[in-house]
Parts: structure tokens; C-alpha cells; sequence
């Protein structure tokens, strides 16, 4: 008997205990609800994402009651969901097309790539079908586009990355039209890489290679259709392998939608734009 | 009595643990490719063209080959070099000098993996490329991991020639053998198992290392028809692609680590049968 009821107490103590528990919890995340945390759905393109991801952590420092959700899926996902409306803000890695003139789409940064080559290299320019030559293994060597009898190393990113999805669209090629002889991951590798070999010819984002010129790494941007390769022409548009990063809402933004699209585009976050090596726009 | 029972109850909890976090992670492997296994066809990881994960092309066997091919090159290079290494360190160094050398010999296994893949990548494969370009390759790939497992090969060859027990030596001087004869009719029998012991960790070493062979190997998914071609390993395909990589093409690459994990399974199963043969 006496155990029975030294047992029984206790088991109800910690039924009873976790009632409340759980009591508490439904409590607490309504009363979240209620109060509202305001929640911002973004969705779209993987190279945008991870961006604005490192832009919403600090938009959520700044303006505590704003909790901020980063989707990827691809610019057509971006743009679906919007028009649906299961998204706020879809991230989108292009120019809007002339049949999504119903969005409003807002740039908050450039991407822009450069074809990257040894500086001992003579070759100063390529047109895009040599590019194409040189990278689908139809051109093997220097000498036929004017630079040295040597074999040509290719240099191609990984599957997957943002650089290489621009590069292909540019180029109007399918990943395995390529043939690379060597294949690397970030833009410092690919540095490191070109650097250590006089015959290869690859690219990186413009950013990161300006920075690398600049801090004497013996390394050539190639002019591309006859226009410099240079973060100053992404930024004005003028050089043709760049696209702009945009943020497209359904309607004209309001409230916390407009408040995120206005710090994303503004001087705030021009570190984090630089840090990806992407390139601001002009805050005019 | 009583600390007997309570060590005895910490290194069960211990071993408990240990066995615990690889089982999760296999199952966490199991999990996460679960989509690829069942969603696409196992025979297209084997058959498809290419790997072109973003059109759709998921065959795994060019880097399976790439890694098999990379191991098995360093463990060539670097076995037989690093029992050289502890055979002048335990039998012909003067004491001093086998002190020194063996110090250096460990300062090498502390170097971090990618102190080893930043120096291939900016002078091996430079060099190797003057000669047969495009130099980033197999070969490099290879001489990379031999330097890695070269001091983990010596280390526990060492402790296993040093294990040897003396009366084996005094034995064989009665004998009236010669220094070499001892070590190659006595000693090298003896310690066997353990230098095998040590090769085979170091092959799982060489098959799961990932940033050095990433910067030095390549990447280009081929089977290499020579040593002057580039490979991508598994691990190095994993490390490439994950973090720009989505639904199927993600689910593909923990398959990878599936079969390296696997791969790594087979080779210490060799291991044990190898150790049960030779203590028959």
C-alpha cells in the first residue's frame, strides 16, 4: 500500500507537469502568432540566395520583429511564386522577360564574369566563337587565336555554381558541350590555378579578379567583343557577360516588403554585395 | 571493486558512443540520398554518359576509378617508402639522428591537409605542368598523397618493428644471422600484421582525403587513360558540388558518400580477414 501511493503521487506529479509543459508551449506559440513576428517569404534563384540570405541576417538585427525565410528553386521559381503569392519577394538572376512586365522587379546588385588568362599570355581579346572554340575542344592550341604555339588548358567551374550557369548562357552551350582539362570550385582556386599555368584560359567572377590584379597576381582579364573587362563596365552595362540580381514583388511594395527592397538596395550592404563579388549598383 | 564497476560502465558509455555516431551517420547518408536511390535508376549511376548532374547524367564510376586509382598510387609509393623509413629509424640510424628524424617524421603527419593541397597546387602542379600539361592530374594527385600518408606509414611501422619482441633478436644472433637477414627473415614476419595495420588506415586515409586532392587532381570526371590526366575523386566531387547543389543533383552526392563510405567499409573488412589468415 505504501509503495502503491509512493508511486502513484509521483507519476501524477510528472503527467501533471507535463500538462503545463505543453500547455505553455501551445500558449507561447500562439501568443507568437498573435503578436506576429512579421514573416517574409523569399524564393528564386540559388545565386541570388545566398546573398540575400547574409542581407536578411542583418535586416533581422536591425528590425527585430521581422523574421525572414530564404528559398531557393531557381529565377522561374522566383517569379511563379510571386504570381501565386505563396512568395513576397522572389529573388530572380535576369532581366525581367517582356511577358513579366506585370512584376516589379528591383536591382540590388550585378553579377558580371571575366575570361581570366596567364599575364606571359599575348592574347588580349577573344571573340565569343573563339570562346566557344576554345572551351567545346574545337581550338587546341594558342596559335589559333594569335598567341603562342602551346596546348590549351581549359578551365571550368563545378556544376552547380552561378558563374558557370552565366557563362553557358552566354555561350549558348550545354555543360557537357564543354571540354575541360581542368575543373575547379571557388573563384580562388581558379585563380591560384590560372597563376600557376601560362597556357590555361578560364574565368571568375569580375570582382574577385580585379582584386587579384590589383595585388600584383600575374594575370590578364580578357577584353570580351571588344569591350574592357572591368567592374565599372558591368556596372554600366556595356559588357556582355554580366546580368543583373533582381528582387521582383506582384505589386508596388508596401510596408516590410518595401523596407527589406530599400536596405537591400542601399549603401548598408554594399560589404555583403562585395564579399560574394558581385557588384553594386549605383545608389542613384 | 566499486571504481572497477564504475570504469567499466565509462568505457562501455565510450565504446557505446563511438559505435553510436557511425551508425548515425550512416544512417544520416542512408537518409539523405534516399531520393536518389529509390527516385532515379541505381543502374544510371553505373551506366549513364556523363556526369552532368544538371542535365540529368549521374554515372559515379569515372570517380569511383579516380579515387581507387589516386589511393592505390600513393599506397605504392608511400608503403614501401615509409617502411624504409622506419626500418633506418628502428635498425640503422645512429640513435641521435633517429631521434631527429623521427621528430621531422611526425612534425610531417601534423601538417594540415591543406598546407599540402596549397603547396601542390602552387608548385607541383606548375611544374608538372611544364612538362605535360595541363598538370593539375592524377600523378599530382598521387604524389600529394603519398607525402600525407608517408608519416602515418612510418609511425606505425615503427611501433610495430619496436614491438618485436627481444628474444627474437637474441635468437637470431645465436643463430649467428646477419642484420639483414634478421630483419627480413625475422623481424618483418613478425611485425607483419601491424605494418599491414598501418597501410590499410593510411589507404582509408588517402581514399577519403578531400581538400589536398581537390586543388591538385583536376576534377575532371574521366576515367584517366594516363597519369597526366586529371580525376576527381569522390570526396572531392562531395566537397565541389554541395554546396550549389539541389534536390536530385544533393541526393546524388551523399550516394557518393555512401559508396566512399563503403568503399572504406570493404577495406577494413580486408583488414580483418587479412589479420585472422595470418594468425592461423
Amino acid at each position: 500500500m505504501i509503495t502503491m501511493t509512493g508511486i502513484f503521487p509521483a507519476s501524477r506529479l510528472v503527467a501533471a507537469k507535463a500538462v503545463i509543459a505543453i500547455c505553455g508551449l501551445i500558449w507561447t506559440v500562439s501568443g507568437a502568432a498573435n503578436a506576429g513576428p512579421q514573416r517574409l517569404v523569399l524564393t528564386g534563384s540559388s545565386t541570388v540566395a545566398p546573398l540575400i540570405n547574409e542581407i536578411a541576417r542583418r535586416f533581422e538585427m536591425q528590425f527585430s520583429g521581422v523574421r525572414i525565410d530564404v528559398q531557393t528553386g531557381g529565377s522561374s521559381r522566383g517569379i511563379n511564386d510571386v504570381r501565386r503569392r505563396t512568395a513576397d519577394i522572389g529573388m530572380v538572376s535576369r532581366p525581367l522577360k517582356p511577358d513579366e512586365n506585370d512584376l516589379h522587379a528591383f536591382t540590388v546588385a550585378l553579377d558580371g564574369i571575366s575570361l581570366l588568362v596567364h599575364a606571359d599570355n599575348p592574347v588580349a581579346a577573344l571573340d565569343k566563337s573563339q570562346i566557344a572554340g576554345i572551351f567545346t575542344g574545337d581550338i587546341m592550341r594558342w596559335r589559333d587565336v594569335g598567341g603562342k604555339d602551346a596546348r590549351i588548358t581549359v578551365v571550368n567551374k563545378a556544376e552547380g555554381r552561378s558563374t558557370l550557369e552565366l557563362f553557358l548562357d552566354y555561350l549558348q552551350l550545354k555543360n557537357s558541350a564543354i571540354t575541360p582539362h581542368i575543373i575547379i570550385g571557388d573563384n580562388a582556386q581558379g585563380i591560384k590555378t590560372i597563376t600557376g599555368n601560362r597556357n590555361a584560359i578560364g574565368y571568375v567572377s569580375i570582382g574577385a579578379a580585379e582584386y587579384e590584379v590589383q595585388r600584383g597576381a600575374p594575370l590578364r582579364l580578357l577584353a570580351l567583343d571588344g569591350v574592357e573587362a572591368s567592374e565599372e563596365n558591368v556596372r554600366n552595362g556595356t559588357f556582355p557577360l554580366s546580368r543583373p540580381l533582381n528582387l521582383v514583388t506582384a505589386s508596388d511594395p508596401q510596408g516590410v516588403i518595401r523596407q527589406f527592397i530599400r536596405f537591400a538596395q542601399s549603401p548598408q550592404v554594399q560589404d555583403l554585395i562585395k564579399a560574394q563579388y558581385f557588384v553594386p549598383v549605383d545608389a542613384d | 571493486m566499486q571504481t572497477d564497476r564504475v570504469l567499466t560502465g565509462i568505457l562501455r558509455a565510450g565504446a557505446l558512443l563511438a559505435v553510436l555516431v557511425m551508425l548515425l551517420i550512416f544512417c544520416f547518408l542512408l537518409f539523405e540520398s534516399w531520393s536518389a536511390l529509390t527516385g532515379l535508376s541505381i543502374a544510371g549511376f553505373l551506366t549513364d554518359v556523363s556526369w552532368h548532374p544538371l542535365e540529368g547524367t549521374y554515372n559515379l564510376m569515372p570517380m569511383l576509378s579516380g579515387t581507387l586509382l589516386a589511393s592505390i598510387g600513393a599506397i605504392m609509393l608511400g608503403a614501401p617508402l615509409g617502411l624504409a623509413s622506419a626500418l633506418f629509424i628502428v635498425f640503422f640510424a645512429p640513435l641521435h639522428l633517429a631521434l631527429l628524424y623521427r621528430r621531422l617524421i611526425e612534425l610531417l603527419a601534423g601538417i594540415p591537409s591543406v598546407v599540402f593541397g596549397f603547396w601542390g597546387l602552387t608548385t607541383l602542379v606548375p611544374l608538372i605542368s611544364e612538362w605535360q600539361p595541363p598538370g593539375a592530374s592524377l600523378l599530382a594527385a598521387v604524389l600529394v598523397l603519398t607525402l600525407m600518408i608517408l608519416p602515418m606509414i612510418t609511425i606505425t611501422a615503427c611501433a610495430a618493428l619496436t614491438a618485436v619482441p627481444e628474444e627474437l633478436f637474441r635468437n637470431a644472433s645465436a643463430l649467428g644471422m646477419s642484420r639483414w637477414g634478421t630483419i627480413a627473415g625475422v623481424v618483418l614476419p613478425a611485425a607483419r600484421v601491424g605494418i599491414t595495420a598501418g597501410i590499410i588506415l593510411a589507404a582509408a586515409r588517402a581514399l577519403g582525403e578531400t581538400m589536398a586532392v581537390l586543388m591538385v587532381a583536376g576534377n575532371v570526371v574521366q576515367h584517366p587513360e594516363s597519369l597526366f590526366d586529371p580525376v576527381r575523386t569522390l570526396a572531392a566531387n562531395i566537397a565541389l558540388e554541395v554546396a550549389y547543389a539541389m534536390g536530385d543533383h544533393r541526393s546524388v552526392l551523399f550516394v557518393s558518400g555512401l559508396l566512399l563510405m563503403l568503399l572504406v567499409m570493404v577495406l577494413s573488412a580486408m583488414a580483418g580477414l587479412l589479420e585472422e589468415r595470418q594468425q592461423v
